[in-house]
């Protein structure tokens, strides 16, 4: 966190944040533009792109972060040819536009992180984007004045008025019409000049026409300064600077030696052509203040017309930018939520004890109880929205992997995305960056298939990847589909056999040998490349998205495409669960896996073999494990008739019937994480606090099912498909 | 002094070193957005002067200044222009346009103070 | 963070486990709890007794004496759970009852005898003597495995 006194450091990290707005701008304008390839593109695209990265390079100035300024100047340099018309980007040139984003954003976080820079790339791209402009001003630098580092000193450097002077200037100023349309003013200029040191003015009215030949914007006045300084004729320029062009101005003289009272007189003839009436010396500024100072106000009135400006700002700054928004430290929230948290659990005790005292449910205290926890309900929901995030950034972080990832092997590939505005937890967000890369990665690497290939397929030569995002159900999808060659079913079975995964006579369908890929130590690539077999396996992937209280699918048709879908909660913070009692310990089940509650019939189960149980139901037949058992709580029993039975479907299909000894309750529980945790309890999500202050724990159930073991895993999918055979 | 200053500018960044260069100088600080925010901002703002950006969504800087010089009571509001580019046509732009003056970015507050004194007292 | 005052002081929380007497320095002490409940893990290593509600955070709690291969006895009222701070990670450690807080030096301790085949002495920093009481000085972080060492 920066210091909260520097109001530098705070407006430095308000720079950056806003640069992740520019880049993102940015990103979305060349996106834009690369689609709408034949020009069809809205013509403030390019404007749109051209000010992010020209506001990236300002805010760089003033924080003299000259690597950052000398790249974006170039980059908007090439930018500004396309925007005037001059050039007009082809495929390729797209791409470095696409590349320079991407480093400009490196650099950005370089910076932030005040990391080391990565220079050469710098140097790499901007070769090619100075090549883009041809002949003319390719190697362009940025002009040194313009944009040296500066603190923020908030001194005012005003000249020292009492200092010696050792310059005579006379100054001639005639000021032309068009100086007035600018806004400037003569008198303020007169001013500044006598700023400078001790001066006299005198007016030359002689061009002053008779009154009938007056016109009334034409100026005819031509002032006379006499300056004694110790400024140079540099600095004399420097108040002029504004109007250079716009009057006629002469400098003259420069006698240092010359007593500071002493006036040298004017030229004779303009003595001569001095008219009676006008005044032939104005001591400034004090003749001048009355006309040029602001009404006066009194502080306390400023103050509060400031105040008031400042929220119809705000108002109106919102109703400009469609959405107004109010940045908050993301620790405070963490607090919100946890209060809020907190407050469920509370709600939660505080009606088990109302229940317990065998209240009237028409009673007050009970319709109170209701509308408390309707309010809780809805506190929840708004804390969470709070943290939601459209899944926009993660999306533009990922076209960037597409790019460097088909750059590194060489293919041509395309990535649509949909569902940008998709809102997802934030933590949820930044924990699917690393799964979501492997994926992306994979699907370049893997998925697709090289141009020569796909071409003998009958498809266009560039592969698409397709990520979208979309709620479904109370849930976020995120789906990574790729339009390859599918698995190759027969080569992941050939490597599972011979990693010695599963057993080499095993007869698997499909969708079992697609789940293979998530077997810990698989890993496809024939050779190690570039991008994937870094060790890094869909193992790790599935793992990532489980920790996140997620699933993920596959489906893979051949010659069609492979489609991983990711299946997540909205929020990491709370669940819908079913509360039960197993082996005298209090659980919770995730409520979305549950389809059916049953109470075993005599005939119901099934033994496949000792130990393996399966249970009928409607005609087919579900394997049957006894929670107890599987958590290692109690010891392998019959399961007698009468049993409850929960029978649950998992993302990928997979069914199973969970023996428990009761249930509790349906409701909200508050998510406490167990990632600080020494031991990490395979089958258990999370934890959560109970009513009356215990914890129960929160399965996951495929892990569960899963973590009988990889063997076991596979043996299970063997006796549920001979089971379904039956 | 108690001078009044309306800055417009797309960069938050910007607006936030405007303001941080301006306020210590005991400058009421106006911000906008952009062209058509400034204008919306100005109406019953009478500022000493107008600071604005060129590069901005919705109205550029141009399109401001002329705006604001359409404008009875604001014909003579010096304006001085942010900008980046030191490119003598720019500044000719935004003098036909009728800006009073300009100031390179990055620019040093006391530099900025002091232009505002020289062209609004 | 120092472990040490500024005079070589060293505060001692000392306790028993098993009828020995153990002690961790008081630096890393967060709180001391009563004995309650604990929802136990399923597939747990034996000293891991489960996790209970600190104030809302859920805390796992490790059988000190089963962690130092001792005899486990019976859990009763008297048992507390210290809940110690390890790189900003809490861990309850259940232990029979505590002693006593001591000041001693850093001159006062003793490295243990090499008796690295000794599962108890590998979690054991140094020893000091107090009152003719011979007491271990527990090394935290050979006692609360890190996370990534569990993984299975």
């Amino acid at each position: 966190m920066s210091d909260q006194n520097d109001p530098m450091a705070e407006i430095r990290a308000s720079f950056f944040i806003e640069c992740e707005e520019l880049l993102e701008a940015l990103q979305d304008g060349l996106q834009e533009m690369e689609e709408a390839e034949d020009g069809s593109e809205d013509p403030e695209t390019i404007n749109v792109v051209f000010r992010a990265v020209h506001s990236i390079k300002g805010g760089a100035g003033a924080f003299g972060l000259e690597a950052l300024v000398r790249f974006a100047h170039r980059y908007e340099t090439v930018l500004d040819e396309v925007r005037n018309g001059v050039l007009h980007p082809d495929s390729d040139a797209m791409k470095l536009f696409f590349l320079a984003a991407d480093h400009l954003s490196d650099l950005v976080r370089a910076c932030r992180d005040e990391t080391p820079l990565p220079e050469e790339t710098s140097e790499e791209l901007l070769t090619r984007l100075d090549a883009l402009l041809g002949d003319e001003g390719g190697a362009e630098e940025v002009a040194p004045e313009d944009f040296q580092p500066m603190g923020l000193s908030l001194g005012l450097d005003l000249p020292d008025l009492d200092a010696p002077t050792a310059n005579h200037f006379t100054i001639r100023f005639k000021p032309e019409q068009e100086l007035f349309a600018t806004g400037n003013e003569p008198l303020m200029l007169l001013r500044n000049l006598c700023d400078l040191g001790t001066s006299s003015v005198r007016c030359n009215l002689a061009d002053l026409p008779a009154l009938e030949d007056l016109a009334p914007e034409t100026p005819y006045i031509e002032w006379l300064i006499e300056l004694e300084t110790e400024a140079a004729e540099p600095e004399i320029r420097d108040v002029f600077e504004f109007v250079d062009g716009l009057c006629e101005i002469e400098i003259t003289g420069a006698a240092p030696e010359q007593g500071p009272t002493e006036i040298a007189p004017l030229p004779e003839e303009l003595s001569k052509a001095l008219p009676e009436e006008a005044e032939p010396e104005a001591a400034l500024p004090e003749t001048l203040e009355p006309q040029v100072a602001p009404p006066p106000t009194t502080a306390g009135k400023s103050e509060e017309r400031e105040s008031a400006k400042d929220t119809g700002e705000a108002r109106k700054g919102g109703a400009a930018a469609a959405k107004s928004v109010v940045r908050v430290d993301l620790e405070r929230i963490e607090r919100l939520v946890n209060l809020v948290g907190e407050l469920v659990i509370n709600q939660a005790m505080l009606s088990q004890s109302l229940d317990e005292a065998g209240l009237s449910p028409h009673s007050d205290a009970m319709n109170g109880l209701e509308e408390f926890q309707r309010l809780t309900r809805d506190i929840q929901d708004s804390v969470m929205m709070i943290r939601a995030q459209p899944v926009k950034s993660l999306f533009q972080r990922m076209s960037r992997i597409v790019r460097e990832a088909s750059a590194a092997v060489d293919k041509d590939v395309r990535l649509i995305t949909e569902g940008e505005g998709t809102e997802v937890d934030k933590t949820v967000i930044e924990r699917l960056s690393d799964p979501l890369t492997h994926m992306i990665r994979n699907a370049v690497d893997h998925g697709l298939e090289g141009a020569a290939d796909r071409e003998k397929a009958g498809k266009p030569r560039a592969g698409t990847v397709k990520l979208t995002a979309a709620h479904r159900s109370g849930r976020v999808i995120i789906e990574v589909a790729d339009d390859g060659a599918g698995i190759n079913r027969k080569r992941v079975q050939e490597i599972a056999v011979s990693k010695g995964l599963i057993p080499p006579e095993i007869q698997l369908s499909d969708s079992e040998i697609d789940n293979l890929l998530f077997l810990p130590g698989f890993s496809t690539a024939k050779t190690v490349s570039n991008l994937s077999g870094r060790g890094v396996g869909m193992d790790v992937v599935k793992t990532a998205i489980q920790s996140l209280g997620g699933r993920i699918t596959i489906n893979s048709e051949p010659n069609k495409g492979t489609t991983f879908s990711i299946s997540l909660p909205l929020t990491l913070a709370v669940l819908d669960g079913m509360v039960v009692n197993v082996a005298g310990e209090t659980l919770v089940l995730p409520l979305n896996v549950v389809v059916e509650t049953l109470s075993l019939g005599p005939d119901d189960v099934q033994m496949l073999r000792p130990g393996h149980y399966v249970v009928r139901v409607r005609g087919g037949f579900v394997p049957l494990y006894d929670l107890g058992v599987m958590l290692g709580y109690r010891q392998q029993r019959k399961t007698e008739a009468g049993a409850i039975v929960l029978l649950i479907v998992l993302e990928d299909s997979t069914r199973a019937a969970l023996v428990i000894d009761g249930i509790q309750d349906q409701r909200q529980v508050v998510i406490k994480g167990l990632d600080d945790s020494f031991y990490r309890a395979p089958g258990i999500a999370a934890a959560t606090i109970l009513g009356d202050g215990q914890i129960a724990l929160i399965l996951d159930p495929a892990d569960v099912i899963a973590g009988m073991g990889h063997m076991r895993g596979a043996d299970l999918m063997l006796s549920e498909r001979m089971i379904a055979n039956e | 002094m108690s001078m009044k200053v309306l800055a417009v500018d797309d960069s938050r960044t910007m607006r936030d070193m405007i303001r941080m260069a301006l306020m210590p100088a005991g400058i009421e600080v106006h911000l906008a957005e952009d062209g058509v925010h400034g204008i919306e901002v100005l109406d019953g703002l009478s500022p000493d002067a107008i600071i604005t950006d060129i590069n901005m969504p919705r109205m550029d800087g141009f399109g401001f200044i002329d705006a604001v010089r359409d404008q009875e009571e604001h014909r003579a509001t010096p304006i001085l222009v942010l900008t980046t580019e030191s490119a003598p046509e720019l500044k000719m732009r935004a003098r036909e346009a009728g800006a009073t003056g300009w100031i390179v970015k990055p620019f040093d507050p006391a530099k900025l103070v002091k232009a505002l004194q020289m062209v609004a007292g | 963070m120092s472990e040490q005052g500024q005079n070589n002081d060293l505060e001692l929380l000392t306790f028993r486990v098993a009828d020995q007497e153990y002690s961790l320095d008081i630096m890393s002490v967060r709180e001391i709890r009563g004995w309650t409940r604990t929802t136990p893990m399923p597939h747990a290593p034996d000293y891991m007794r489960g996790v209970i509600n600190l104030r809302g955070t859920v805390l796992p709690v490790m059988d000190l004496a089963r962690r130092l291969h001792l005899p486990s006895q019976e859990t009763n009222d008297r048992n507390v759970i210290i809940v110690v701070n390890l790189n900003g990670t809490l861990t309850g450690l259940l232990v029979d009852a505590v002693s006593d807080i001591v000041a001693i030096t850093e001159d006062d301790l003793q490295l243990p005898p090499d008796m690295s085949t000794d599962p108890q002495m590998s979690v054991v920093r140094s020893l000091t003597v107090i009152d003719d009481r011979m007491i271990r000085v527990l090394d935290l972080r050979a006692v609360v495995p890190a996370a990534s060492d569990e993984v299975a």
